[in-house]
C-alpha cells in the first residue's frame, strides 16, 4: 500500500485528491455499486447455511409435524396425541422426564455457579481445575451411563465397597424395580456428572466478561460476598445464565442414554418413548406425536427462561 | 475526625516491591493527591487503604482505629472507581442508593440522600436512567454522588477523571474540588495528571517505585523538588539540567560559565532551573535556538546548551528564529543543585 501511494502522491486527474491516494484509497468504482454490494453481501454470505438449513431441517421437520397431526390418508387428526396420553405408561413417562428435569437442572445450576465462582477467583492452576471438570463433556451420554452402570450394579463398585467395609451383607440391587428411589438418584447422579460442565464453561465465560470493579464498588459500598453475588454478579451474569439454562434445560427434557444405560425401559421418559414407538412398536405417527410434545415443552421452558432471566434494554451492560 | 496515618507499609507482588515501607500522615479534611507515573504504586497505596489490597507490611490508621484488618465496608469509606463501576443493572437512583442500602438506612432517609447528593451534582433529572444511556461525564457525576450520599470520613478517588475529554476533565476540577472542600470530608486522590494535582490538591505526595520522593504543597514542589525526579516530573516543559563542576567553594563550572552555587565539596553537582526563569539578553549561558513553538501566551524554545537540550520560556513577541544564539540569563534564585549521587535537592 506504502508504495502505491508514493506512486500516485501527485494529484490525478478527476475527483479524486491527492490526500486520498496517498492513503492508499482510490475510488475507481461508483460509489453507488459498493453500497448494493454491501448492503447484499451478508445475505449472499449467509445463504448457503440457510439453504441448508431449509432442506437438512426445516423440510424433515415439517415432515415430522405432518406425519404427528394427519392420517395416513392425508387428513387433519388429533388421534396420534390422543393415542399418546391414552397409553398405560404415558402420565409416568411425562411425570418422569418433568422431575428428572425439575430436579437436575436446579442442582446444576447451582453447582456450575458454586463452581464458576470458585475457578474464577482461583489464581493458579485455574485452567487445571477447569480442564478436570469438562472431562464428563467429553463423553458421549451412553457411555456415562455405562460408567455409573458400573458403579451401581448388584456386581458394581459401590457394592464391592459396601461388602468390603462390612456394611453389607448382600449385594443390593440399586437399580432393581423394587427401589424406584436409588434407580432415580443414579440416574440423577450420572446427569449432574455428565451435563453441569456445559453450564460451567458458559458461566466461567460469563464471569470473565463482568469487571472486577463492579465487585469491588460493591465490597467497598457495603456488600458482603452474599451480597455482592446477589446484588451484582447475579444480575449481570443473566445472559450467560439465559444461554446455559437453556441449552441445559432443553437438554434435560432429550434425557435417553444415560436412563436406558442405567435402569433398561424401568425408568420410562419422553426420548425414550419415541425411541419405543418409532423402532420397537413401528408407530412412526406416535413417535412424531411424542416429538411434538418434547418441542412444545422444550420451548416452554425456553420462554419461561428467558422471561426470568430477561434484561432490560437500557440496563444491559 | 479522620485523620489517615500510614505506618510503614509496604506491598510486595511475587518479587516485585509494588510499595516499599511508605509513611504518609494526611491530616482530616486534607485533600491529598498522590502523583506518580503508572507503576509508580500509587494506586496500589490507594487500594490498601480502601481494603480491596492488603499490604505486606504496616499499618493504616483512619481516625484512632487500625483499620488494615477491617474488611472495606467497615473503614467509613467512599471510593470513585477509574472506570466509574457505575452498576449497568441499576437505575441512577439505586446506584447513588447501592451503599445506603447495604447500611440498611430507613428509605425516607435513603431518598433524601440520594436526592441531595444528585442534586449537587447536577444529575437530578437522570436518577431514573441506566448507565447505559449517560455520557462519561454523567457517570462520572453518578460515581462521585454515590461516594458523597454515604457521608463517609474518607473518599478515596481513582483517577476519576482520567476517561474525560480535556474540556470536560477541567470543568469537574473545579466542581470535584468545590464539592468535596464542603463535605467536610478527607480525600486521596490518585493521579498521573499533573496539572489535576498542582489544582486540586492541598498537598501532593510524589510516587516513583514505590517510594514518596516528596510530599509537600503545590507550589513548594513546583519551586523546590527535593529531588532531581520531582523537577524532571513537576512542570510542562519540567526542569532544564545541566552537568556543573567544582571549580572552587562556592563556584561551578557549567557549560562554560561559572556560577555561584552550594558550598559543597562534591566535584559534580546537577545545575537545574525552570523553563520560565530564564531571561533572554546579557547572560553567561550561550544557547543555539533549534526549534520554535508559539503557544500564543508564550513562546517556547527548544535550545541545545553545552550538547544538553534545554527549554526556554519567552514572551510571545520576543524576535528570535531558528539557529540563533542567545545568551541566557537564569534567575540567581531560582537555580536549584542536585547531588548526581544520590538525587536528592543540595542547598545553595
Amino acid at each position: 500500500m506504502l508504495g502505491s501511494g508514493r506512486a500516485f502522491r501527485r494529484p490525478l486527474p478527476g475527483r479524486v485528491s491527492s490526500h486520498e491516494t496517498a492513503l492508499g484509497h482510490v475510488h475507481t468504482r461508483a460509489p453507488d455499486s459498493d453500497a448494493m454490494n454491501s448492503r447484499s453481501l451478508p445475505y449472499l454470505l449467509i445463504a448457503p447455511a440457510l439453504l441448508f438449513l431449509a432442506v437438512f431441517f426445516l423440510y424433515p421437520f415439517s415432515l415430522v409435524a405432518w406425519q404427528a397431526f394427519s392420517t395416513d390418508e392425508g387428513r387433519l387428526t388429533t388421534e396420534h396425541f390422543a393415542d399418546m396420553v391414552g397409553y398405560w405408561k404415558f402420565n409416568d413417562t411425562l411425570r418422569n422426564t418433568l422431575w428428572l428435569a425439575a430436579i437436575v437442572v436446579p442442582i446444576q445450576l447451582v453447582l456450575s455457579l458454586l463452581m464458576a465462582t470458585m475457578v474464577s477467583k482461583m489464581q493458579r492452576g485455574r485452567d487445571m481445575v477447569l480442564y478436570i471438570w469438562t472431562i464428563p463433556l467429553g463423553i458421549s451420554d451412553l457411555a456415562a451411563g455405562l460408567i455409573w452402570l458400573a458403579i451401581f450394579e448388584q456386581t458394581g463398585y459401590l457394592n464391592s465397597i459396601l461388602h468390603g467395609l462390612g456394611l453389607i451383607e448382600q449385594p443390593v440391587a440399586f437399580l432393581g424395580y423394587q427401589s424406584k428411589l436409588t434407580l432415580f438418584v443414579a440416574i440423577m447422579l450420572a446427569e449432574v456428572w455428565r451435563a453441569t460442565a456445559i453450564m460451567l464453561v458458559i458461566l466461567v465465560a460469563g464471569i470473565g466478561l463482568i469487571p472486577k470493579e463492579y465487585n469491588e464498588a460493591a465490597e467497598v459500598f457495603g456488600a458482603g460476598p452474599w451480597q455482592r453475588f446477589r446484588r451484582v454478579t447475579f444480575p449481570l451474569l443473566k445472559p450467560s445464565l439465559q444461554t446455559a439454562l437453556i441449552l441445559r434445560v432443553i437438554l434435560a427434557f432429550e434425557v435417553f442414554a444415560v436412563v436406558i444405560a442405567l435402569s433398561g425401559t424401568q425408568f420410562p421418559v419422553l426420548m425414550g418413548a419415541v425411541y419405543e414407538r418409532q423402532f420397537v412398536l413401528r408407530d412412526t405417527s406416535v413417535a412424531a406425536a411424542y416429538a411434538m410434545l418434547i418441542l412444545a415443552i422444550s420451548i416452554a421452558f425456553t420462554l419461561l427462561v428467558l422471561w426470568w432471566l430477561r434484561v432490560p434494554k437500557e440496563a444491559r451492560i | 475526625m479522620a485523620e489517615i496515618r500510614i505506618n510503614r507499609v509496604a506491598k510486595q507482588f511475587g518479587k516485585t516491591h509494588a510499595l516499599q515501607a511508605i509513611d504518609l500522615t494526611i491530616a482530616d479534611r486534607e485533600f491529598m493527591v498522590l502523583l506518580g507515573a503508572s507503576g509508580c504504586g500509587k494506586t496500589t497505596l490507594l487500594r490498601i487503604v480502601a481494603g480491596l489490597e492488603t499490604a505486606t507490611a504496616g499499618q493504616v490508621h483512619i481516625g484512632d482505629r487500625r483499620v488494615d484488618q477491617l474488611p472495606p465496608k467497615a473503614r467509613g469509606i467512599a471510593m470513585v472507581f477509574q472506570n466509574y463501576a457505575v452498576f449497568p443493572h441499576l437505575t441512577v437512583y439505586e446506584n447513588i442508593a447501592f451503599g445506603l442500602r447495604m447500611a440498611k438506612l430507613a428509605d425516607s432517609e435513603i431518598d433524601k440522600r440520594v436526592n441531595r447528593t444528585a442534586a449537587l451534582m447536577h444529575i437530578d433529572p437522570l436518577l431514573k436512567r441506566y448507565s447505559g444511556q449517560l455520557s462519561g461525564g454523567q457517570r462520572q457525576r453518578v460515581a462521585v454522588s454515590r461516594a458523597l450520599a454515604m457521608e463517609p470520613d474518607v473518599i478515596l478517588m481513582d483517577e476519576p477523571l482520567s476517561n474525560l475529554d480535556a474540556l470536560l476533565r477541567m470543568e469537574m476540577r473545579a466542581e470535584l474540588k468545590s464539592v468535596l472542600a464542603e463535605s467536610n470530608t478527607t480525600t486521596i486522590y490518585v493521579t498521573h495528571d499533573q496539572v489535576e494535582a498542582m489544582s486540586m490538591a492541598d498537598r501532593i505526595a510524589i510516587m516513583d517505585q514505590g517510594h514518596i520522593v516528596q510530599c509537600d504543597v503545590p507550589v513548594e514542589i513546583y519551586r523546590n523538588p527535593a529531588a532531581h525526579f520531582v523537577g524532571s516530573f513537576i512542570g510542562n516543559p519540567p526542569m532544564n539540567f545541566l552537568k556543573a563542576s567544582r571549580v572552587d567553594t562556592g563556584q561551578w563550572r557549567v557549560a562554560g560559565a561559572t556560577l555561584s552555587g552550594p558550598g559543597s565539596d562534591k566535584n559534580a553537582l546537577d545545575f537545574a532551573i525552570r523553563p520560565e526563569d530564564i531571561t533572554v539578553g546579557e547572560g553567561p549561558l550561550q544557547a543555539e535556538v533549534r526549534l520554535l513553538e508559539p503557544l500564543g501566551s508564550h513562546t517556547l524554545l527548544a535550545c541545545r546548551v553545552d550538547n544538553t537540550a534545554f527549554r526556554v520560556i519567552v514572551d510571545s513577541d520576543t524576535s528570535v528564529s531558528i539557529g540563533d544564539t542567545l545568551s541566557l540569563n537564569p534567575m540567581a534564585d531560582r537555580v536549584r543543585w542536585f547531588d548526581p549521587d544520590t538525587q536528592l535537592a543540595v542547598p545553595s
